[in-house]
């Protein structure tokens, strides 16, 4: 069977690394199957630029970007992670120059999305502009999306918030573009997170739920309890944690004894201070 | 005279770009430039002081816990709970701490560094049965080869067996430094970014399950790092051996000291830890580190001058876009008006010198395999060693502290926060010598300084144009091939750079495209 290819390149913006270091932690498919192996049967990802792992560096590597925008014209998957400066012209945040002028970010977003099979904005930072932009934004960065907008690209995108996201939300929302095609509408929410992975709140599926209904509350870390009164997110944060679980699922935020600090949701870091109650006006309707 | 732009620097983390000028065939100058800002201290004034530490943790994805650490220690001791810490506490906060040390160095060497000396394409040729490497053949038979190429091509020059164990050692360092994040997650909750460590303690008490469980993951970590990385930094440096000799660099070196062994003692500097503070130079005189002596300075950096040679506890962001001469947003640390390189190179010398008797009983076993004296520890090839070095302490180290901790009892303490207060927090985290300082004003965060181990290496010239560590190492090196500079890139490599971590405190007011592009 002759395998097909899906070109992809991962552009890095204003971001921590902290998505590809999450990617290197997945199973089944492992990172070691996606950069060489076949993810599904008779299609490999061919991850043509990443920053953090390719072999090259300087102005070679960064004609792979462009040598892959323009011979594969409508065929490649652009992953974006991190949020896109544009103040100023986007000067905060530049790879490599053209014609002697420097590169910003949002001119690569902009130039490599145009023409690319589907965007995938990975991580809250790309998503929905999650720390850089938290208040007051010093760097004015938007999401994938905001820039995606005011451009006037149209290429189907799909966010995947999370600081940093679950390796799974990513290879499976990847892996289902590849076996059924681009998500359908009614596939997201109305944030365009996959429902597969964000249709449920964590406060839905945590363990602690039923210390919550019972009116039971950690005072301190460490103590039994629900830790709604410790600041935790889980009714207002939609993400599947707490079955999904981290790290070869050994535990997740709640699982430590920590809160859920909401990482999955627009602007959560605005969502503050983190170690304070979230006010009982904001929760949903069914909790 | 030719100049080599390196932009962007890959395999390292964040946005990085080098330029060198080349004059007869040696690189008589050398500048760094960091190519993202970000802003986060804007971002933390004014906020809930406790938070500082979720936000100063995602100043970076690859070393999150050096910064959760630091920043933890940074509130304890302005909250006043500094020497209150319950023991379960201070040892996870080393065994979190300690994981991610363990598989930052195995990502760093095998993942950052490897496809720098190890030839993942001569695999096209391999006959054996190894099913990782025949992976590797018939993704190169398929013919698209990103992302191992391109790259720089002339100096690969491990025999083919050596190579094909390099590579195949490549694929299994991805599940050792995985296992590490999982090791973490056990008492973290989650990684990157660790939600364990706060200011208090820790969020969890310890079970015997998760002890257990930690202690065996870490058992496979140990049998890799002996018989697998170690080895194979060996085998690396010994057909590389010309590399103990080029990325010198400026020769003073300085360490915060980490892992706390002693949970009584306020004072940071006072406290008793597994890797011992301190300084050194050429001479290897060992000397006490004494955090009043660190200094930024801004001649060539885009800040008012009148702001330079400040503590950073004092420290300010007076952005002077059209400063003539200034080439870069970063600012220079420097050690009593000295450049100082800080990070694995500096732990194990610093620690040899100072009398550690577990650093110096295992770099003179190991250097003696490879016929080298300590000096040769300043380059690349010895900061290489170094890290790998230092990863078996600390996993051997980690083995007698899971085993100190007490299952069932607290790791947290509550505490009140303070109206009025200023903290320090110093720690080595993977990369060296990391310090957080804040002040709190009406309980909340009225100033948060950040100088990051990357910040100390590759800063710019200093008030004295005294060039940063890195900008030293790469000066004075012979290129053989100006196509294909693989000796900038593995001298950049070798301190194992974190631009995230280095320019995202400073303020981006006003610069413009052209005054940006001066390196």
């Amino acid at each position: 069977m002759d395998t097909k290819e899906y070109p992809a390149i991962w552009l890095q913006a204003a971001g921590c690394t902290g998505c590809s270091v999450s990617l290197l932690n997945a199973i089944n498919p492992s990172i070691k199957n996606l950069l060489v192996d076949e993810v599904l049967p008779g299609s490999h990802i061919n991850l043509r630029f990443h920053a953090t792992v390719m072999a090259g560096a300087g102005a070679p590597a960064l004609e792979v970007m462009v040598d892959t925008s323009h011979k594969k014209k409508g065929g490649y998957i652009l992953m974006v992670e991190g949020a896109i400066p544009t103040a100023k012209g986007g000067i905060h945040g530049v790879i490599g120059e053209k014609d002697g002028r420097p590169m910003t970010m949002q001119s690569w977003v902009e130039t490599l999305a145009k023409d690319a099979l589907a965007v995938v904005a990975l991580g809250s930072c790309a998503a929905f502009g999650g720390i850089p932009a938290a208040h007051p934004n010093p760097t004015q960065c938007r999401s994938v999306g905001e820039v995606l907008q005011a451009k006037g690209i149209s290429t189907p995108f799909v966010n995947i918030p999370g600081c940093a996201p679950h390796p799974d939300w990513f290879v499976g929302t990847v892996a289902s573009i590849l076996l059924s095609g681009l998500p359908k509408p009614e596939d997201l929410d109305e944030h365009r997170r996959p429902k597969a992975f964000y249709g449920q709140t964590i406060h839905e599926n945590c363990p602690r739920r039923a210390y919550y209904d019972e009116n039971k509350f950690a005072k301190k870390f460490g103590d039994p309890g629900c830790n709604y009164e410790l600041g935790c997110r889980g009714p207002i944060t939609h993400a599947d944690c707490p079955v999904r679980l981290w790290n070869n699922k050994v535990n997740w935020c709640v699982g430590c004894g920590a809160t859920c600090i909401g990482c999955t949701e627009p602007g959560f870091f605005d969502i503050a201070p983190l170690y304070e109650k979230t006010s009982e006006a904001a929760l949903p309707e069914e909790v | 005279m030719g100049k080599i732009v390196i932009d962007p620097v890959t395999r390292i983390e964040g946005h990085f770009k080098v330029e060198a000028v080349v004059d007869g065939g040696k690189v008589k100058e050398a500048k760094c430039s960091g190519m993202l800002f970000r802003g986060l201290e804007l971002i933390m004034r004014g906020r809930d002081p406790r938070d500082a530490q979720r936000i100063a943790q995602r100043v970076c994805g690859v070393c999150p816990t050096s910064h959760s650490t630091a920043a933890t220690l940074n509130l304890d001791s302005a909250f006043g709970i500094a020497d209150k810490i319950p023991d379960n506490g201070r040892i996870i906060r080393n065994l979190i701490l300690g994981a991610a040390h363990i598989a930052d160095h195995i990502l760093h060497f095998y993942h950052l560094v490897a496809l720098d000396y190890v030839d993942v394409a001569r695999l096209a040729k391999y006959e054996g049965s190894n099913p990782a490497l025949n992976s590797i053949k018939s993704f190169i038979g398929r013919g698209e080869l990103g992302p191992f190429v391109p790259r720089y091509e002339g100096d690969y020059r491990l025999p083919d067996e050596a190579n094909e164990q390099a590579v195949a050692h490549y694929v299994a360092a991805f599940d050792m430094r995985r296992k590490g994040q999982e090791m973490l997650a056990l008492f973290g909750g989650k990684m990157p970014h660790n939600m364990g460590i706060m200011p208090g303690g820790v969020a969890s008490v310890p079970t015997v399950d998760n002890m257990t469980s930690f202690l065996w993951r870490l058992k496979e970590l140990q049998e890799f790092i002996d018989n697998t990385y170690l080895p194979d930094v060996l085998a690396v440096a010994r057909v590389y051996s010309d590399y103990f000799e080029i990325g010198r660099g400026c020769g003073n070196l300085l360490v915060y000291g980490s892992y706390e062994l002693d949970g009584k003692e306020a004072d940071l500097t006072k406290r008793d830890r597994f890797f011992k503070p301190g300084t050194t130079s050429a001479n290897l005189k060992f000397s006490e580190f004494d955090p009043a002596r660190i200094t930024e300075e801004v001649k060539y950096s885009w800040y008012a001058d009148s702001i330079s040679g400040r503590h950073p506890s004092q420290g300010d962001v007076v952005p002077d876009e059209r400063k003539k001469g200034a080439y870069s947003w970063l600012k220079s640390p420097r050690y009593s008006g000295m450049v100082f390189e800080v990070g694995p190179l500096a732990r194990i010398v610093v620690n040899y010198i100072g009398g550690n008797a577990r650093v110096k009983s295992l770099v003179d076993s190991v250097l003696s395999q490879v016929n080298l004296k300590p000096q040769a520890m300043f380059s690349v090839m010895g900061r290489n060693l170094a890290r790998a070095l230092e990863t078996k302490l600390i996993a051997d180290a980690m083995v007698d502290w899971i085993l100190q901790l007490k299952p069932g009892e607290p790791a947290y303490i509550s505490y009140k926060l303070p109206e009025e207060s200023a903290g320090m927090g110093l720690v080595d985290g993977a990369r060296g010598a990391l310090g957080h300082w804040i002040e709190i004003k009406e309980g909340k965060i009225a100033n948060y300084q950040v100088i990051t181990p990357s910040t100390w290496n590759i800063s710019p010239r200093d008030d004295k144009n005294q060039p940063g560590p890195l900008e030293q190492a790469i000066t004075g090196t012979k290129i053989k091939d100006e196509a294909n500079p693989f000796e900038i890139v593995r001298i950049v490599r070798s301190f194992d750079p974190c631009l995230a971590c280095s320019i995202h405190l400073l303020s981006p007011k006003g610069h413009d495209l052209g005054k940006f592009r001066v390196c």
